[in-house]
C-alpha cells in the first residue's frame, strides 16, 4: 500500500489491513502489536471494535508519517483533571475509535503489584475499556490507553472502589515516582513511600482541581544513583543521602580485592572516585577520607557487600528539574544539602518545605512556567530568602565568577554566617 | 460531560495507594533492613536481609504498551512459578519477587518460553523509556512504540547479557519536549521546518497572545491573513521547535517530509562518579522512517558497538567521550560534526573550550 493510500482500507468483515504495523511482529523483543491484535480479534468483547479502527489509524499514521489525535476536556465528577482527552481526526475512517481517552491512575509508590492486583485491573479496563494498559508513563501514572467519554466515570469509579485515584495532568502538582527504595535496596537512604504518599496525599486538590501556573512535579530516589530521574525530570526531587562516614566491611574489600584483583579494584573503585578520597592500602583494605566524599554512591555500587551508606541517613532536595519547553532542559539544583528524615517530625518538615515551594511557585510563576524557570528569573538568592533558607557552599559549583554584585552588606551577612556556624558547633557540643 | 446515574459517585480521594498491601512478604519484613545485593547471572538480584534473608529478583522485558492478554500471562507464570509479587521498573521491565532461588530458573524458562526476554540488570542495554507516539498523544512526530520495538529488536542480545562497559539508557521522544527524558542515547524528533499555518482556524482554536507567549525566540507575532486574525511566523527567526503546536494545532509542525530524527549522546541521571548530564547532539536529519527505522537503527549500533569495544569498565556514555574527546567519538562512529553541533542557546558559550586542551 502505497502513503496515504487508504481507498480499499477494510476488508468484507470490516477488518482494516495493517502492513505497516505487521512489520512489527517479528523479531525477539516483545511486540505491541501483536498485544494490539489480540484485542481486535477478541470476538465478542466490547473493545474488539474500537482497537479495529485503532489499529486502522496507527497503521494510517504509520503510511503518512501524522498523527491523528486531538485533545479536548474531558474528566469525572468531582475532579478537574488527570484523563488525558484523545478525539481522532479521522473519525470519518475510523469511527469506533473516534474517542481513544487515557485515564493516569496512581500506582502504589515504588510500582508494586500483586498478580491479583493486576487481575482487577485488567478486569476492570477490559469490561469499560481498550484492553491496553501502559505500565508506566514517563510522570509514573499508570495510563489506561483508550476509552469512550461515557466509560471514562464508569472505569474511574470501578477503579477507585478498589483504592485507585487519578493522578495529575494540565496544570496541576503531577502523580509522583519513587524508586524501589526501603523495600528491597540496601543502599536506599530514607523510607520513600512515606515521603512520597505524604507529600502527595496531602496535596491531593492540586492534583485533582488543577490551578498552578503550570505542572509541578516530586521524584524520590533512596540514593545518588536516582533510578527514577529525579534531578532531571523532577521540579522537586528527593534524593537520599548520609552525613557520617561510608561503612567499610574491610574483610569483604580484601575479598573484592582478591577474586577482582588489585588493579582492577584500583581501576575501577580508587581511581574513579570523583573527589580522589579513596585509597587502597598495602594490606588490600581501603581507607576513605569522608570529609572528601560527595555520596556519588559508585564505590558503594562497585562494592556492594564491603560498602554501604552511613547511619546518619536523610535526604538532598534539589529544586528546578524539568525537560525542554520552552527555556532549555534544566536540572533540579541543591536547594537543601540535607534533612533528616527517620522521625515523623522530619517528615512533616519534609512536607511543610514541599508546601512552601508549592505556594511560591503559586504565587510567583508566570503562566506555563516551571518553578526551575522562575527561579532563573529572579535568582537563586530571591529563592533561598522566599524559602527562608540559608545560603550553603553545596549550592554552587563554585561562588560567583562576576563582581556585578552589590555587597555593601557583606559584613552583616558574613555575622550571620558565624553566627550560625558557632551555633551549629554548640549544638554539636551540647549534643 | 458524560452520561451518568442519577445520582453521582463522588470520587474518594484517596491517593496514592500504600505499596505494603502488595509487597513481597520478604519486602514487608526487611523493610529498609537490607545489607548487601549481587547479581548471580544477568536479569537476576539477589538482596540479602541484615538477618540473612533472601529475596531474589527475575527481571523480564516488556513491550510497555500491554494487552490485558499479555498482563495476564504475566500473571500467570507470577502465580505458578513465583509467588505472585511483581513490580515494574522505571523502564517497563517487569521484576518478580521469590524467596527461594530454586524458583528462579523454572521462573526464567517459562518467561523465554512465553517471550519475554531476561535481563536489563547491570553493564547492559535495558529497555528503552519512550513516550506515546502515534498511538495516543495529540503533537507526536513519530512513533516511539515502533522505534523501540526495532531497536530492542537490534539491542536483544545487549539486554540478555551484561556486557557493556557499564549500564546503557537509551530512551526515545516523539517530539522536542522530550518526554522520553535524557539518555547515554536519546533518539528524538528533531523538526527542520518551520510550521505551516492553517489561517482558517487559528482565530477559533487558539488564544493568540499564549501562543506568542509560548515562542522561545520571539518569532511569533498576530496578524490579519485573508481577513481573518492570525498569526505569522518570522521565519528567520524560528528554530523550529515545535512549542507553538501544542497550544495552537494549526501551526503544522509535522510533516511527512520535515520531521526529522536526530541522535544524542551522554546523558546521565546517576550522581555516580560525575555529576548527571544531559545528553549532546551528535547527528541530525536522519529520516523518520516508519515501521523500521533503518537509519536510526544504523547509527544508534554504530554507536553502541564504538562504547562497548572503546570505552572502560563503569565508564558512561558521556565519561567515556569526556575521556576520548569529541573528535575521537566523530571518528569511531564515523559521524560528522557541523556547525550545527556548537551550541547557540542560553548559556552556549559555557559549552566551549577555553582551554588549549585538544584531542589529536
Amino acid at each position: 500500500m502505497k502513503d496515504g493510500d487508504t481507498k480499499n482500507d477494510a476488508d468484507q468483515s470490516g477488518m482494516h489491513p495493517t502492513p505497516m504495523l505487521d512489520q512489527l511482529e517479528d523479531g525477539p523483543w516483545p511486540s505491541f502489536v501483536t498485544g494490539l491484535k489480540r484485542l481486535r480479534d477478541s470476538k465478542g468483547e466490547q473493545y474488539a471494535p474500537m482497537m479495529n479502527d485503532l489499529m486502522g489509524q496507527l497503521n494510517h499514521s504509520y503510511e503518512n508519517r501524522t498523527g491523528y489525535w486531538k485533545g479536548g476536556t474531558l474528566s469525572v465528577f468531582g475532579y478537574g483533571g488527570g484523563i488525558i482527552p484523545r478525539f481522532s481526526e479521522v473519525a470519518d475512517k475510523y469511527p469506533e475509535s473516534k474517542e481513544f481517552h487515557t485515564l493516569r491512575i496512581m500506582p502504589p509508590a515504588g510500582f508494586h503489584y500483586t498478580t491479583d492486583l493486576l487481575r482487577q485491573l485488567c478486569d476492570i479496563w477490559e469490561k469499560h475499556g481498550s484492553g491496553l494498559i501502559a505500565f508506566h508513563g514517563q510522570s509514573g501514572d499508570i495510563m489506561f490507553q483508550g476509552c469512550t467519554s461515557e466509560n471514562a466515570q464508569i472505569a474511574f469509579d470501578a477503579m477507585n472502589e478498589i483504592g485507585f485515584d487519578l493522578g495529575g495532568a494540565g496544570p496541576a502538582l503531577r502523580t509522583a515516582m519513587s524508586c524501589v527504595g526501603h523495600a528491597r535496596c540496601e543502599q536506599s537512604c530514607f523510607d520513600g513511600v512515606k515521603a512520597h504518599r505524604g507529600i502527595i496525599n496531602k496535596f491531593l486538590d492540586e492534583m485533582h482541581r488543577p490551578s498552578l501556573p503550570y505542572k509541578f512535579k516530586f521524584k524520590f530516589s533512596g540514593c545518588g544513583n536516582d533510578c527514577v530521574n529525579a534531578i532531571h525530570r523532577a521540579d522537586f526531587a528527593v534524593i537520599g543521602t548520609w552525613r557520617d562516614d561510608i561503612k567499610i566491611n574491610q574483610e569483604k574489600v580484601k575479598e573484592h580485592v582478591a577474586e577482582k584483583g588489585r588493579k582492577y579494584t584500583i581501576d575501577t573503585v580508587v581511581s574513579m572516585c570523583p573527589t580522589r578520597a579513596i585509597s587502597l592500602n598495602d594490606d588490600d583494605t581501603l581507607e576513605i577520607d569522608n570529609k572528601s566524599c560527595v555520596r556519588c554512591m559508585h564505590c558503594i555500587n562497585v562494592m556492594t557487600k564491603a560498602l554501604s551508606p552511613g547511619d546518619d541517613r536523610g535526604a538532598s532536595i534539589m529544586i528546578g528539574g524539568k525537560r525542554s519547553l520552552k527555556v532549555g532542559d534544566l536540572m533540579g539544583t541543591m536547594i537543601k544539602p540535607f534533612i533528616k528524615l527517620e522521625t515523623e517530625e522530619d517528615f512533616e518538615e519534609l512536607e511543610d518545605f514541599a508546601e512552601a515551594c508549592i505556594e511560591f511557585f503559586a504565587d510567583n510563576a508566570l503562566e506555563h512556567e516551571r518553578i526551575g524557570e522562575t527561579i532563573d528569573r529572579i535568582g537563586v538568592p530571591a529563592f533561598l530568602e522566599a524559602m527562608e533558607i540559608d545560603a550553603d557552599p553545596n549550592m554552587v559549583n563554585h561562588p560567583r565568577t562576576s563582581s556585578y554584585v552589590r555587597t555593601d552588606d557583606f559584613d552583616e551577612e558574613s555575622a550571620k554566617w558565624f553566627e550560625r556556624k558557632a551555633a551549629e558547633s554548640g549544638m554539636v557540643v551540647d549534643g | 460531560m458524560n452520561e451518568m446515574s442519577k445520582k453521582p459517585r463522588m470520587p474518594d480521594e484517596v491517593g496514592v495507594p500504600d505499596p505494603m498491601q502488595y509487597m513481597h512478604p520478604l519486602s514487608v519484613k526487611n523493610y529498609g533492613q537490607w545489607d548487601y545485593h549481587d547479581r548471580p547471572k544477568p536479569g537476576v538480584l539477589r538482596h540479602v536481609a541484615k538477618n540473612g534473608d533472601q529475596l531474589w529478583t527475575v527481571r523480564a522485558g516488556t513491550q510497555r504498551q500491554m494487552d490485558v492478554y499479555t498482563i495476564r500471562k504475566l500473571c500467570d507464570i507470577g502465580d505458578q512459578y513465583a509467588e505472585g509479587f511483581v513490580r515494574f521498573t522505571t523502564r517497563s521491565n517487569i521484576e518478580y519477587m521469590v524467596s527461594d532461588e530454586a524458583m528462579v530458573e523454572p521462573l526464567i524458562a517459562e518467561l523465554n518460553a512465553n517471550g519475554f526476554p531476561i535481563g536489563g540488570t547491570g553493564a547492559s542495554v535495558t529497555m528503552i523509556s519512550h513516550t506515546q507516539g502515534w498511538l495516543h498523544c495529540d503533537i507526536p512526530g513519530t512513533d516511539a512504540s515502533g522505534v523501540v520495538k526495532g531497536l530492542m529488536d537490534m539491542l536483544h542480545s545487549e539486554f540478555i547479557k551484561e556486557e557493556m562497559p557499564n549500564r546503557l539508557r537509551i530512551t526515545t521522544s516523539c517530539c522536542q519536549i522530550n518526554c522520553g527524558g535524557q539518555g547515554d542515547i536519546a533518539i528524538n524528533v528533531q523538526y527542520t521546518k518551520p510550521p505551516k499555518i492553517n489561517h482558517d482556524l487559528v482565530a477559533n482554536v487558539c488564544e493568540r497572545p499564549a501562543v506568542v507567549a509560548r515562542c522561545p525566540v520571539a518569532a511569533i507575532r498576530p496578524a490579519m491573513v485573508n481577513g481573518k486574525a492570525s498569526l505569522e511566523i518570522d521565519e528567520k527567526k524560528c528554530i523550529c521547535c515545535g512549542a507553538c503546536y501544542p497550544p495552537c494545532p494549526p501551526m503544522q509542525i509535522n510533516s511527512a517530509e520535515s520531521t526529522k530524527i536526530a541522535i544524542w549522546v551522554g546523558g546521565k541521571h546517576s550522581n555516580a562518579r560525575s555529576k548527571p548530564t544531559f545528553h549532546k547532539l551528535v547527528v541530525a536529519n536522519l529520516p523518520n522512517n516508519a515501521p523500521h527505522w533503518p537509519e536510526v537503527n544504523a547509527v544508534v549500533l554504530r554507536i553502541v558497538k564504538a562504547y562497548k569495544k572503546d570505552a572502560k569498565h563503569w565508564e558512561r556514555m558521556g565519561e567515556w567521550i569526556e575521556r576520548i574527546g569529541w573528535s575521537r567519538f566523530f571518528e569511531m562512529t564515523d559521524l560528522a560534526f557541523t556547525k550545527h553541533h556548537i551550541d547557540t542557546w542560553t548559556g552556549a558559550r559555557k559549552t566551549m573550550n577555553a582551554s588549549a586542551h585538544v584531542h589529536f
